[in-house]
């Protein structure tokens, strides 16, 4: 049953296109909502929140039709997805730290052998040492590296900031394509579905904790870290995307309570996820981590919450769903 | 026949650009087909090649860069300069000789005529004027090169430029770069004023490049 080591063209499974005709039906609407707003807008903040909206659906539009084509192509398409998602997460985040000279050689086996190994070992099937890379390889030999390059400054300031970011940017967001090589009982083949669900289910309620913040957003959860997240925000969005977790539980393992408290975990990991890369950003003095997806800000951005529900997620189902 | 870009030089800045992932500002000046000279701060041998790949392609045709005779002139590293990115090479020592006997007729302003010929009636020049690579946590002092061009050339637009990150991409001895995102800001031109001796217009000119470095500004 070697199924998912082998090259898969997803195209053929019904329940992945149902999904992805569900994110079209949905991207349309948006799209429409945009231009009718467009229209009705009248003041020039309005304008301003309305082109913002725009501008993000548009973003949305062609990060689906990525993310579509990696996983219809199958496991080869996403694992080169998510390493280049996890490299240039990566060099968002050391762009921030302030790195010394002495962690160049450092930085290259961070970026060009361990990112890249992380997603080589999920591409051969070794979850035993996809599991250890990071936290127990790369954690002891990226301070022995630095303590070797001699420079002793700001050392275990500098070692931990490698590690955290090599940490949330590699190690948590590879357990999302990691779904792909689970063998679920009744459930074998259905990988690419069960990564759909975890990143549909987590960005929608980004998107819902954005708009249930804007539209009855008044008590703020954490004003230093975050601004715009409010309790009402939090529970609306946590509680529609739950919802709607519950409803697509015909497209996973799970039954239908059982899938309602899966989307609960991940939109709660994604929640903290968001603010605890805020909380990076406000003390690095900057609004975002970069500028390369328009309306959203960088790939670091967009993917925090991901980073945080992926690893909790693929341990909840391998813990209750595959032995 | 000079106008055309070498392939091997298109191929580089592409990897340069994307390795680099540089955002380009024009601050009070904008990308023009006119005679410049390019002059930034230098931490890295990646410098030239982001600066210059981040011009549009019509400039990159007609943009050189300057380059140190001693380093670059043999074997694969002449190849690179000459053939491929059209350098001026120029001698580093003599040009540093002159800042002190200036009043001398010394091979110092052999290097400037060099410069001022190569640009002709049409080329820009890419220019480090601190003459060797940084660590990039200040600006070094400039050679008094910048300011010698100025004068033999008064029609020439100085354009100051910061570079940020680089130093980090690929920093002075390093073979291997790191991938982090850089910055790349051209500043408004500089001119040299007439009243202006030697020290206050190298000093303005630094000024002017650090002026564009946003870390500095907070």
């Amino acid at each position: 049953m070697e199924t998912s080591s082998k090259f898969v063209w997803n195209a053929k499974d019904p329940n992945l296109l149902l999904l992805f005709g569900g994110v079209l039906a949905l991207l349309v609407v948006a799209s429409v909502i945009g231009a009718i707003l467009k229209r009705t807008a009248k003041t020039e903040s309005t304008e301003r929140v309305v082109a913002n909206l725009n501008s993000r659906t548009r973003a949305w539009w062609k990060m689906s039709a990525v993310f579509a084509f990696t996983l219809l192509v199958g496991k080869t398409g996403s694992l080169i997805l998510f390493t280049l998602l996890s490299f240039l997460a990566l060099r968002e985040y050391i762009t921030l730290v302030p790195t010394r000279r002495g962690d160049h050689r450092t930085l290259f086996w961070t970026f060009f052998i361990i990112t890249p190994l992380q997603y080589y070992l999920i591409g051969i099937n070794w979850y035993g040492f996809f599991a250890v890379l990071i936290p127990a390889f790369a954690f002891v030999f990226i301070p022995a590296r630095i303590a070797l390059a001699g420079d002793t400054e700001h050392f275990l300031e500098r070692a931990a900031k490698i590690q955290f970011g090599l940490m949330i940017c590699a190690y948590c967001l590879s357990h999302a394509p990691a779904l792909l090589i689970l063998r679920i009982p009744n459930y074998e083949g259905h990988g690419a579905v069960l990564l759909l669900y975890l990143v549909l289910v987590d960005q929608i309620s980004d998107v819902l904790q954005y708009v249930w913040g804007k539209l009855l957003g008044r008590h703020k959860i954490a004003p230093n870290v975050s601004p715009n997240k409010t309790w009402e925000g939090f529970v609306g969005g946590v509680a529609t995307a739950t919802l709607l977790g519950a409803l697509l539980s015909w497209a996973t393992p799970f039954t239908r309570w059982q899938s309602a408290g899966m989307s609960f975990a991940i939109t709660l990991m994604g929640f903290l996820g968001g603010l605890v890369m805020s909380a990076i950003k406000r003390d690095a003095g900057v609004k975002d981590f970069g500028a390369i997806i328009e309306g959203h800000g960088g790939i670091l951005d967009r993917i925090d919450s991901l980073c945080f529900a992926a690893p909790v997620f693929f341990h909840l189902v391998r813990y209750f769903f595959v032995r | 026949m000079s106008t055309s870009i070498h392939p091997f030089a298109r191929l580089i800045a592409a990897f340069a650009r994307g390795l680099s992932g540089v955002q380009v500002r024009w601050q009070g000046c904008a990308p023009e087909l006119r005679q410049r000279v390019y002059f930034a701060n230098h931490t890295s041998h990646l410098d030239f090649v982001v600066l210059w790949s981040a011009l549009p392609k019509e400039l990159r045709a007609r943009t050189r860069p300057v380059a140190a005779k001693d380093y670059w002139q043999s074997g694969f590293r002449s190849y690179l300069a000459q053939r491929v990115f059209r350098a001026v090479l120029v001698e580093r020592g003599a040009a540093a000789r002159t800042a002190h006997e200036e009043h001398l007729h010394s091979s110092g302003f052999a290097v400037i005529d060099q410069m001022a010929e190569a640009m002709g009636e049409r080329d820009s020049l890419i220019f480090f004027p601190e003459g060797t690579r940084g660590t990039g946590e200040t600006v070094g002092e400039f050679k008094s090169g910048l300011y010698h061009l100025a004068k033999r050339r008064p029609d020439v637009e100085l354009i100051p430029a910061y570079l940020e990150n680089l130093n980090r991409i690929l920093p002075k001895g390093e073979i291997v770069p790191v991938p982090l995102v850089s910055e790349l800001t051209f500043g408004p031109p500089v001119q040299l004023a007439e009243s202006e001796n030697k020290h206050e217009f190298l000093e303005r000119a630094r000024d002017a490049v650090c002026a564009l470095r946003r870390k500095g500004s907070e």
